[in-house]
């Protein structure tokens, strides 16, 4: 099943390097990765989403720890989040189909960013489905070019993630289980 | 103001660091012109590989962390081995390299090695220092991940410009910055009381005693626990001396050169209680068909170990040493005299297998030469340094080790080469203990060039060379698994003698059985190092034998007149 980890690491160069290797040194193959800024300057997020079973999303966690600049693990799979991809769809639009284009667009919500002679360029943001399903439905039309972001996800509701950028151990005193471990 | 060099320094005396092992080199120069001033003792290696098992030898006799440095590009790569097997085997050491300067990284200068790349995978954490006042705060994270939780090799790069630069140099202020990293995780309450269930309940539990159990000292804790809850001790390689060989509850050593009878005990049992191994190919055989009917408690500092290669009914992640603490006052006594007498009908017809009890047959054994090497040196504080292959196998199967730090041997990586260099480190670091290396005569010629080390710093070091002649254990599979073709494994070697003598080490040669003690004797009286050149049975294999992925009690048995079959199962 598919994975999402939110893992927050410290904004550190090399960082992304021993995430990424770390996964292909336990030939855990990584479906989509992304990293960003976060609210503190010295953290960065990354959202990992990864094809696993249980057990090894449990190692995946673990091992994830075990890099020194790893500050916190979420599994998200199973808990209400908000996950979106972004992409930027490059249609080829001629005189005829353009108005085509431009409704399938509007019933996905999504926009028109860029309109040249012989193409228009459409903006989306959703679940990868919505953004699979638009894809889908304008292939007739000609994809010139295609690029997509990757997933970010956020938990739902009030309960954070955010991590205390203290030194130590101040990890440990999240509201998580983090000082003990269980399977 | 100091310079990065000198803080350097004064932070691995901070450290407590007082030996390390070195070599010098352009981008390290800086570094080797401040230790003037420092107390440290430099160890002159002969390759920078050998100055890395030092620093791993070193460490596993003390529990200290080594540390062995060296120059950028080719002095760094040379590392790699090293840092590998601290790494597979847990061991804590810290690897000091020069960098080229910080303005000259990336254009592929000379002696240019993107070393943190390389070692990323290998090293518990590693760090590229760039500026002289990173040097302390570095030092200090460096020292601290390597040696605590589950310990390993940490690597700390440094450009030639951060070595030679000056800025204040406040100890108490570089205070290490780690808010990620956790190395003191505990299990969770309910855990033990699961934990405590599987015990009580069990009727053929059986102790897998691993590494972890030296590293968190918990040798008392594991004794008392078996004592008291009556179950016998397996021990895997990295184990041995964890456990008293002597002990009526020490069954000996586990996996794929296990003794039979500790083996078919794994299999039959109905409870393992793993504390700090790791379930390694090496002991577990298949997978599939390992110890089919046993529940499994694994005590395990390391959580990315927990399900990794057995699936487990209770993790308790935490220092073993203090997870037995908290089980002790709970265990209950438990006669388990059935289960016990069991394991000995279990030992059946192994003794009648053993090359000891064979009839001689005027040849030298390799068995023989560790067995009368175990008696002569068993009431010393004896270390006995191991490479890897047939003489590592039979030095645990036949030298019985009673303490722990007394057995070291590169067991995760295999490092044919190990051996001399980590005898040099061990020596160091425990000058009163007597130091045997026990080393075949492949790995041997892979760094014996630290012979030269062993006699500058004068160190009373004994070397026993098993000499069969052949890479052994490749050759022992080429016999068992592709039909004696016998391709790239003979040796065509040096008379090891006069090699000894060309360095001016004592050295004999010795091809009889009735000459081993005199040798052993002489070695120990003589004041320096002596090597002794054992020429011993060419062809013989190590035995019992799990073929790889067999399953665990599919042993390949020794063959000998006084049993029918020489096949198990």
């Amino acid at each position: 099943m598919l994975n999402t980890f939110v893992v927050y690491v410290e904004n550190k160069p090399g960082v992304l390097t021993r995430v990424a290797s770390l996964f292909r040194r336990r030939a855990f193959n990584i479906d989509s990765l992304t990293v960003g800024r976060t609210e503190k300057p010295e953290v960065s997020r990354m959202t990992i989403t990864v094809d696993a079973d249980y057990d090894q999303a449990r190692r995946i966690e673990a091992n994830l720890y075990k890099l020194v600049n790893v500050l916190l693990v979420e599994n998200i799979s199973n808990e209400p989040a908000i996950v979106r991809d972004l992409a930027m769809i490059k249609v080829g639009a001629t005189h005829e189909a353009r108005s085509h284009v431009l409704e399938l667009a509007s019933v996905f919500r999504a926009r028109v960013v860029d309109v040249a002679p012989d193409s228009l360029t459409i903006e989306i943001t959703g679940g990868e489905d919505k953004i699979d399903g638009l894809l889908e439905v304008l292939r007739p039309y000609g994809v010139l070019e295609m690029v997509r972001t990757g997933i970010v996800a956020m938990r739902r509701g009030g309960k954070s993630s955010a991590v205390v950028s203290e030194p130590a151990t101040t990890v440990r005193d999240l509201n998580h289980d983090d000082a003990s471990y269980s399977v | 103001m100091k310079t990065g060099a000198q803080i350097l320094w004064e932070c691995l005396e901070r450290e407590g660091v007082k030996h390390v092992f070195g070599y010098p080199g352009g981008a390290i120069l800086p570094a080797y012109d401040a230790l003037k001033h420092s107390k440290i003792h430099h160890v002159l290696v002969r390759h920078e590989q050998g100055a890395t098992h030092m620093a791993d030898g070193y460490a596993r006799v003390s529990g200290e962390v080594g540390v062995a440095v060296a120059t950028s590009g080719p002095g760094a790569t040379n590392m790699v081995t090293g840092i590998a097997t601290a790494m597979l085997d847990s061991s804590p050491i810290v690897c000091i390299t020069g960098q080229v300067g910080s303005r000259l990284i990336g254009s592929d200068a000379f002696q240019e090695t993107d070393i943190t790349g390389v070692t990323l995978p290998i090293t518990k954490h590693n760090y590229l220092v760039t500026h002289a006042s990173e040097v302390a705060r570095t030092v200090r994270e460096a020292f601290y991940v390597a040696r605590s939780g589950r310990p390993g090799p940490v690597l700390v790069d440094i450009t030639k410009d951060a070595q030679q630069t000056s800025c204040e140099f406040d100890w108490e202020a570089a205070k290490p910055q780690l808010p990620g990293y956790r190395p003191d995780l505990s299990p969770a309450p309910e855990e033990y009381a699961r934990a405590l269930e599987l015990i009580h309940k069990a009727k053929r539990p059986v102790i897998l005693a691993g590494h972890g159990i030296i590293i968190s000292g918990a040798m008392r804790e594991v004794r008392d626990f078996a004592e008291r809850a009556g179950i016998p001790v397996a021990l895997t390689l990295l184990g041995l001396g964890a456990f008293p060989a002597s002990h009526p509850l020490n069954l000996g050593m586990m996996g794929m050169h296990g003794e039979a009878w500790v083996n078919h005990t794994i299999q039959e049992a109905d409870l393992l209680l793993a504390f700090g191994m790791r379930f390694d190919d090496r002991v577990t055989g298949n997978l599939k068909t390992y110890a089919p009917n046993a529940r499994k408690i694994h005590v395990e500092i390391d959580p990315a170990e927990i399900n990794k290669n057995v699936k487990v009914d209770v993790p308790l992640v935490g220092d073993l040493r203090e997870v037995l603490h908290e089980l002790l006052p709970k265990i209950e006594s438990i006669d388990r005299s059935e289960w016990l007498d069991h394991i000995d009908q279990l030992k059946g017809d192994s003794a009648v297998r053993d090359i000891q009890n064979l009839p001689d047959s005027g040849h030298l054994y390799a068995a023989h030469v560790i067995n009368d090497l175990w008696h002569e040196t068993r009431e010393g504080n004896t270390v006995v340094v191991t490479d890897v292959g047939q003489h590592q196998m039979w030095e645990a199967q036949y030298y019985k080790h009673e303490h722990p730090r007394s057995l070291i041997t590169s067991g995760g990586l295999g490092t044919m080469g190990f051996a001399l260099p980590a005898a040099i480190g061990a020596k160091v670091a425990r000058p009163e203990s007597e130091v045997w290396v026990v080393v075949g005569d492949g790995g041997f010629q892979m760094t014996m060039a630290e012979l030269a080390t062993i006699v500058q710093e004068n160190l009373k070091i004994h070397i026993a060379i098993i000499n069969n002649g052949y890479l052994g254990m490749v050759r022992q599979w080429q016999e068992f698994f592709y039909e004696k073709n016998y391709q790239a494994t003979p040796l065509l070697n040096p008379d090891f003698q006069k090699l000894g003598e060309a360095y001016g080490i004592r050295s004999m040669t010795v091809s009889e059985r009735s000459q081993v003690v005199p040798a052993v004797r002489s070695a120990r009286q003589h004041d320096g190092p002596v090597l002794i050149n054992f020429r011993v049975e060419q062809e013989d294999s190590v035995y019992p034998m799990v073929a790889a992925g067999a399953s665990l009690h599919e042993m390949i048995r020794r063959p000998s007149p006084l049993v029918e079959t020489a096949e198990d199962e």
